[in-house]
């Protein structure tokens, strides 16, 4: 009972700079926690995110830029390509499925995505997860001016069946840019954690044959999304369309072009995690200072405890527990900003590109950081402790007489 | 109960301003178990240094103190620590409470380094100096004599063996000091507890049977 209360009671007397160090330690610990889990979470994901295809065939230009692309609904399209390419690849017998995307219309900054129906109902966006649409909706017809709109892109459009709108020229939103074709939303995909909650699909030739687009576009895509019969016969066409041929970009595997791309900005990662452990550090050297130098106001409490019999290491061990629970304190306080700022950067990223974060996933890091923490703020603990140790009991509590 | 042969403390020159200066040169002094005698001393004379080196706060350069039949002179400080946990109490002049804590803690830390916490005891202690009502105030909250009675109560909340006392009416008023140092008395008999005050004020010495006169006992050259 005696250190828990000593610990407390000392706490209590020194509310105000213990509020600060926890706040500073759970600042330090959320951001370690945040930082990390973004970095593996959104590494994971997005290197895993393939929406159910192998590869995708584009226009000549960056294998990074056609995924982003016609995977992820981000960039601008690295060029078009001919409905011919799409025939032909469509018939080569290592593909097993090939999907045409065109692009190039939005509605109010959410992306317009012309395909075939084939989509929703041959292809898996994950194993064993169909594209399904919500009760009361239905997948759009070829030819028709239909639309599905994803879950996100429907939540935030406020989009329901029935409603219809107008598409927008371009990928960005300029109200002055109106299409004069109107679609009615006919589905609202139920959500897939995938960019394709982020896109308004509609019938390709709907993107193709848009007024005011030109008309070489009616007979050109932006891309094909290709499901292979076996990951061999990905070497085979990248060797096909990349090397001996000049004209069209076969981007695969997917994961591995996205994982080149968090190799590119992986420098960004390391100077969050520097200024993470940064803070860590300065939280920890925070509580060394804070108790350091309520230290000359608790002498005389440490020397009267001394004279009730307290041994000097009972001393010590006080102080360098009482920055442990400091550190616990900050610790846990630490979860409450993880969330926070996770949740904050798990909503923006599916924002922008559609990828879910788990907010509630697990990591070996949850428990090593708060414990590390813990263990840094004991370490911190140990100089004001010495000097606990060394309190000379009979000077400091009485003139000598 | 406490048998002391020649103790001797000096200070080093750091902390005496001059040459190595010797403090407490006490040849012989014993009391009985139970038994209570006042030390009589000026300021400055060494008898607190004296309390200390019986308490073990201090170590003494030679010689040896007894208390309840342990060499405490031949212990460590870890275990002379322990010792004075056990079986001495200490009321200072000052009265020393710990300022964060409440009545009860600071009684209850009383033997928290002992033999472990009593709650109970420590509420029955509080109870017979007139401090039932006040277990959960914060030593500023109480006035000096009710202070001096919670010190009174943590240093004999473990049932030691000696109390030692410091000047212990030196803060109070000639009222509160009588009650006080019969309050102290009273309790130490009550809890068979040998007590050893010192104090320069001859009200106060008054009231004991046994007085010896320090400036005699201590032999030191100041």
């Amino acid at each position: 009972m005696t250190l828990p209360l000593l610990i407390y009671r000392s706490l209590r007397q020194h509310a105000l700079s213990t509020l600060v160090t926890a706040g500073s330690i759970a600042l330090a610990c959320g951001l370690l926690m945040t930082v990390w889990m973004v970095k593996t979470q959104s590494q994971e994901v997005f290197t895993s995110t393939n929406t159910g295809f192998d590869a995708v065939l584009g226009a000549r230009g960056s294998k990074l830029q056609l995924v982003l692309n016609a995977i992820f609904h981000l960039e601008a399209s690295p060029g078009n390509l001919e409905l011919s390419d799409y025939e032909e690849i469509k018939k080569h017998p290592a593909v097993r499925t090939a999907i045409p995307l065109a692009v190039g219309d939005n509605f109010r900054g959410f992306r317009l995505a012309g395909t075939i129906p084939d989509l929703f109902t041959t292809v898996e966006y994950a194993p064993d997860h169909a594209f399904a649409v919500r009760p009361g909706g239905a997948f759009f017809k070829l030819g028709a001016r239909e639309a599905v709109a994803g879950s996100f892109a429907a939540q935030q459009l406020k989009l329901k069946v029935g409603d219809t709108f107008h598409p927008y020229h371009g990928l960005n939103f300029n109200e002055e840019s109106m299409h004069s074709e109107t679609y009615t939303v006919v589905g609202v995909l139920q959500p897939t954690n995938t960019p394709a909650d982020r896109v308004i699909w509609i019938p390709i030739e709907g993107v193709q044959k848009m007024s005011g687009h030109v008309a070489s576009s009616a007979n050109q895509i932006s891309a094909v999304l290709i499901q292979l019969r076996s990951p061999a016969a990905g070497f085979a066409l990248d060797q096909l369309y990349n090397k001996q041929g000049n004209r069209l970009t076969f981007a695969f595997p997917v994961g591995a072009i996205i994982a080149e791309l968090f190799g590119k900005i992986s420098w960004f990662d390391q100077v969050l995690t520097l200024v993470a452990y940064l803070v860590a550090v300065v939280a920890a050297a925070s509580v060394l200072a804070s108790i350091y130098n309520s230290m000359s106001a608790r002498r005389r409490d440490l020397a009267i405890l001394r004279s009730l019999g307290a041994r000097r290491r009972t001393i010590f061990g006080a102080v360098v527990a009482e920055a442990a629970v400091i550190g616990a304190l900050g610790a846990t306080a630490g979860y409450v900003i993880y969330f926070a700022l996770l949740t904050g950067v798990a909503r923006l990223i599916q924002a922008q590109t559609g990828v879910v974060l788990d907010v509630f996933a697990g990591h070996p890091v949850l428990w090593i950081c708060p414990l590390a923490m813990i263990a840094l703020c004991a370490l911190g603990g140990v100089v004001p402790a010495m000097k606990a140790y060394r309190t000379p009991v009979a000077e400091t509590l009485a003139p000598v007489s | 109960m406490l048998e002391i042969a020649d103790l001797r403390k000096s200070f080093p020159p750091a902390e005496t301003g001059g040459a190595r200066a010797e403090i407490v040169r006490v040849p012989a002094f014993a009391l009985g178990a139970g038994e209570q005698a006042a030390l009589r001393g000026e300021s400055g004379s060494g008898k607190t240094t004296f309390l200390h080196l019986i308490a073990g706060i201090l170590a003494a350069d030679s010689g040896r103190i007894t208390v309840d039949g342990v060499v405490m002179t031949s212990l460590g400080e870890a275990q002379r620590d322990r010792l004075r946990a056990q079986k001495l109490g200490y009321i200072f002049q000052t009265f020393n409470l710990l300022q964060g804590f409440t009545v009860l803690e600071n009684v209850q830390l009383g033997m928290a380094f002992g033999g472990g916490v009593d709650k109970g005891r420590a509420r029955e202690l509080l109870g017979r100096v007139g401090l039932g009502h006040r277990l959960n105030h914060f030593p500023n909250q109480l006035s000096t004599g009710q202070q001096q009675r919670v010190a009174v109560a943590r240093a004999l909340v473990n049932r030691p063996k000696l109390v030692l006392a410091d000047e212990p009416t030196g803060n109070l008023d000639r009222v509160h000091s009588r009650a006080a140092l019969e309050l102290i008395r009273e309790v130490c008999r009550e809890y068979g507890a040998a007590l050893l005050l010192v104090s320069h004020d001859e009200e106060v010495l008054r009231q004991f049977e046994k007085v010896r006169d320090f400036k005699e006992l201590n032999q030191a050259v100041q």
